[in-house]
């Protein structure tokens, strides 16, 4: 006589199940990426703190946003948005003197030598050294966020477009490839080059506070 | 009539037994890429900007969010921290809060991530950056989407 095991439990209605599951997941996931721009704070200064150097004037970049969203550069120059990134670029590659003195990769410091990589125009009423080029983003309480957002991504865009230019001519490939390379397969070489690109051509974005 | 009468072949019918594989599969993938929402947005849902220099923000434990924008009904920017409208001075308990929850070693690391509406003034943003620095929080990301800036002006 045969014997009788336990009957077997049905399985099909497990991709039922498995499908209510799927679907709820699908419902709630959110394939969303944060992206973003990314920015250091400067610390605050304590009160009693010396003055800061004194800048010369044509080291730096004043662009300035009103309440009604019209951008001014240099106070003197009315300009829309699709020209500030040239116009900043040619400010930081101008390379019209000597820079800050800067570390070679050992550490070693170097004299304060001219910018041999920039191709501006040498203009000496423009910014001396990439490294001593500042760009002064001002903006007034009643400016748009938009607005705002948009004159801080040309600005971080013309120093990308220099980067990847300079890494071009280096290493031949741009800078932004190699930053991809070096979060894909980190090595030292990698972080070197990007550090040396970096320090070639320093962001120096600062966001003044803006007037009441 | 026989015993051995021929038996109908019509084409087999297709196995689903795996099935509940491949569904299985998809689930785990889905389960393990969703994101709950932690927060209930209080405020209209914020329109980010646009901006194509963008950087993808890593390590999602470590950053903390900060809404700003328009409430129904009521003028100004508003802010939410967690799932209520809160004022400028409440930023920096909310940050503090947040640290709380870290270690030591990843405090420095901490970002806070503004999404703000895209007409929200620039005033708003900086009584928040300004109680970031009086806190050293000092890593923002200000969050926007990709795409073409010239979307930001209308």
């Amino acid at each position: 006589m045969a014997r009788r095991g336990l009957p077997e439990i049905n399985a099909g209605s497990m991709a039922d199940i498995a499908f209510l599951l799927l679907i709820f997941f699908l419902v709630t996931t959110t394939m969303d990426v944060d992206t973003g721009i990314s920015r250091k704070l400067p610390e605050k200064q304590p009160e009693d703190r010396p003055d800061p150097p004194k800048l010369k004037e044509k080291n730096v970049f004043i662009v300035t946003v009103n309440r009604n969203n019209d951008i001014l550069v240099e106070g003197e120059t009315f300009m829309t948005i699709d020209k500030i990134r040239e116009e900043a670029k040619k400010f930081i590659d101008n390379g019209g003197g000597i820079g800050n003195p800067m570390k070679d990769a050992q550490g070693n410091s170097l004299e304060a030598a001219e910018c041999d990589w920039c191709e501006g125009e040498k203009n000496p009423a423009s910014s001396d050294h990439p490294n001593k080029a500042i760009i002064s983003l001002e903006s007034d309480r009643g400016t748009s966020y938009g607005t705002y957002i948009a004159v801080q991504n040309e600005l971080v865009g013309a120093y990308t477009d220099l980067r990847n230019r300079l890494s071009k001519k280096l290493y031949g490939v741009t800078y932004t490839q190699l930053l991809k390379d070096a979060k894909n397969s980190p090595s030292q070489s990698l972080k070197d080059k990007i550090k040396n690109i970096k320090t070639k051509y320093p962001q120096i974005i600062s966001e003044a506070e803006p007037k009441k | 009539m026989s015993k051995f009468r021929k038996k109908k072949k019509g084409t087999p019918a297709i196995s689903t037994a795996s099935l509940p594989d491949i569904v299985f599969m998809l689930l785990f993938f889905f389960m393990v890429t969703t994101v709950m929402r932690e927060t209930e947005l209080k405020i209209k849902k914020p329109q980010l900007p646009f901006a194509t220099e963008v950087k993808k923000l890593e390590r999602k434990s470590l950053v903390s969010y900060i809404y700003v924008g328009k409430v129904e009904g009521q003028g100004g920017d508003k802010i939410q921290l967690n799932d209520r409208i809160a004022d400028v001075k409440d930023v920096k308990y909310f940050i503090f809060a947040e640290r709380e929850t870290h270690s030591e070693d990843e405090i420095p690391l901490l970002t806070t991530s503004i999404k703000a509406d895209i007409k929200s003034n620039v005033g708003t943003i900086t009584d928040i950056k300004e109680e970031l620095r009086n806190i050293n929080a000092l890593k923002i990301n200000y969050s926007t989407l990709k795409g073409d800036v010239m979307k930001n002006i209308k």
